[in-house]
């Protein structure tokens, strides 16, 4: 895997990019979903008011991390395992093993579809939101990719666990759903985290994705985003592929 | 098109070997010390019931599982150490995988071509398949038999020198089944060893050079299609399941009987020569018994697989055993 791309790992990014924008429900969950959120609660006027109690932002501007997480949520949570697990259970994992390629090259590859579909969705809510609702863009550039990156190996990480041990797409899509709501609900989406009352936050804190929110509204308004937001995202993240790299099965 | 079929002296360097093979899924042996070898060139089949193991054997000889003991060789390699080498150099088809559902045709062919370092011409391969007409059909939407012959396509897209087919022509109809046939032959006309795993003796006594019979984990028998019918030493085995069970006695006033087994359902198998079958008959009437299923069968490849992988020791007729290597008694029985 030393080299850039061999022309089996292109072909297979290629071939799992095609699927994947063959499945309307991965265009819409994926890429649609996340801006779609964001503009439906930023029709609330009382959302759009800067509040002094929120530091002077205004409720829709703690939901763009909310947004953000959300499609990589769906990405790594809805959209990859059922598909992965489906490869396992119906044989397309066995052929493909017969061939000089490596299953891991297409487990790299949907990682690497659904991983990039996410980001774009994540960029476009905050496009949208700045557009639409002014809500300005990352303050920390760096520290918000950052903050991004770890969040999409922490979503990926839940995929790959939901992948490890569920042995049919069925379960893989039941695993996924149990999950996908609580996760949702760390990141903020119910109530942000910032206004969660204190024992909570500190408990939701260290979640992944209440560590993700928090860290995501820090760079957000300018501040580089704390490093124990950071650390509890990269610790679930090692843990996370740790277990699955032990239990995933290719067969 | 047809190429002289080489003898049994004249088989080349062995494409794949096989020796002393062992393999457990838990408590249950799967294979039990198998030996084989498969010549370059040759068309050899592995044939033997469901359960026999000899989707293990060629699971090992395809390095998707690793063997509990005994070596496998394909032109010289492991196909577990050197994986990527024996790859390159091996197609297979699988009794049971599948390609995603919106995949089309020919982005499979493509994709798989791109999967090997000297693919074969992916377009020639799909005309000679009959899948040209059906490119951008997705896989999900494709018949058994298309399917059968994507797969069929993607075996051989590697430019291999040998293939591993298992359970190739299962689920094709008649005709599809002899298309396939000739497709075989003519992989193997262009220097392509195959490795055959069927259950179907027309289709070994058809194509193979070579046939392994397995059963429980061995191989009981190596041999050609026709060495295998003539070493079975069945002659013409008429079967019956009578009225009322006969006696030692009534049966032994037979004529020209090598061999009388009785099934556990009652079914009696006797084998002997055409005198026989018209002395059952005779017995028959006169014993006022109806025979019932009553069927008449000359020896052929099935009534020697039969011998190998059905009968208990009952078959045994005395001194004349009909294979050298002994059927695994504890095998006997099981259907």
């Amino acid at each position: 895997m030393s080299r850039a791309l061999s022309p089996a790992s292109a072909a297979i990014l290629r071939t799992e990019a095609r699927l994947f924008a063959r499945e309307p429900v991965n265009m819409f969950w994926v890429l649609a979903f996340p801006t779609v959120l964001l503009a439906a609660l930023g029709a609330i006027p009382a959302f759009r008011e800067h509040k002094p109690e929120l530091d002077g932002q205004s409720v829709i501007a703690l939901y763009v991390p909310v947004c953000v997480l959300s499609a990589l949520l769906v990405a790594g949570l809805q959209t990859m395992p059922p598909v992965l697990v489906g490869y396992r259970e119906q044989g397309v994992l066995r052929r493909l093993a017969l061939t000089p390629v490596r299953p891991r090259q297409l487990l790299v590859a949907q990682v690497a579809v659904n991983g990039g579909a996410a980001l774009a969705s994540a960029l476009l809510a905050v496009v949208v939101g700045r557009v639409a609702f002014g809500v300005p863009l990352p303050g920390q550039p760096a520290g918000y990719l950052l903050a991004l990156a770890l969040a999409t190996l922490t979503a990926f990480g839940i995929g790959a666990i939901i992948c490890a041990l569920s042995r049919t797409m069925k379960i893989a899509q039941g695993v996924a759903s149990a999950f996908f709501f609580p996760m949702m609900g760390t990141a903020g989406l119910w109530l942000p985290v910032q206004v969660f009352p204190e024992p909570l936050r500190a408990i939701v804190d260290f979640t992944p994705f209440g560590a993700a929110a928090e860290a995501l509204n820090q760079a957000g308004t300018g501040m580089w985003p704390s490093w124990s937001h950071l650390g509890v995202m990269a610790a679930w993240a090692v843990v996370l592929f740790a277990a699955a790299a032990r239990w995933f099965r290719w067969e | 098109m047809s190429v002289p079929r080489p003898g049994g002296e004249s088989w080349g360097m062995p494409i794949i070997e096989v020796t002393g093979l062992r393999k457990a899924y838990g408590s249950t042996t799967a294979v039990d010390g198998v030996d084989l070898s498969v010549a370059e060139g040759e068309i050899f089949g592995l044939l033997g019931p469901n359960g026999a193991g000899k989707t293990t054997t060629v699971e090992c000889v395809e390095g998707l599982r690793v063997p509990d003991a005994g070596t496998v060789r394909v032109a010289g390699m492991d196909p577990v150490a050197d994986r990527d080498r024996v790859r390159a150099l091996l197609g297979a088809q699988l009794q049971e995988c599948a390609l995603p559902a919106k995949l089309t045709v020919r982005e499979a062919l493509e994709l798989y071509a791109a999967c090997y370092p000297r693919p074969a011409d992916w377009r020639d391969l799909a005309e000679r398949l009959g899948l040209t007409g059906h490119f951008h059909v997705p896989f999900a939407k494709l018949s058994g038999g298309r399917k059968q012959r994507l797969f069929i396509a993607l075996a051989l897209i590697g430019a291999p020198r040998v293939v591993v087919l298992d359970e190739l022509t299962t689920g094709l109809d008649p005709h599809a089944r002899r298309e396939t046939w000739d497709l075989i032959e003519d992989v193997r006309d262009r220097g392509v060893s195959v490795l055959l795993v069927t259950h179907f003796m027309a289709e070994a006594e058809r194509l193979c050079d070579r046939v392994a019979v397995m059963d429980a984990g061995r191989v009981v028998a190596l041999d050609t299609p026709a060495g295998l019918v003539r070493r079975s030493a069945r002659g013409t085995v008429v079967s019956f399941t009578p009225s009322r069970p006969l006696t030692d006695a009534e049966t032994a006033t037979l004529p020209g009987v090598r061999a009388v087994r009785v099934r556990g359902d009652g079914q009696v198998t006797i084998e002997g020569s055409d005198s026989t079958v018209e002395a059952v008959v005779a017995l028959l009437a006169r014993l006022r018994v109806t025979a019932h299923q009553l069927r008449v069968a000359d020896g052929t490849l099935e009534g020697a697989y039969l011998d190998l992988t059905d009968a208990g020791p009952g078959l045994d007729s005395g001194d004349e055993t009909p294979f050298e290597t002994p059927a695994s008694a504890a095998a006997a029985g099981q259907a």
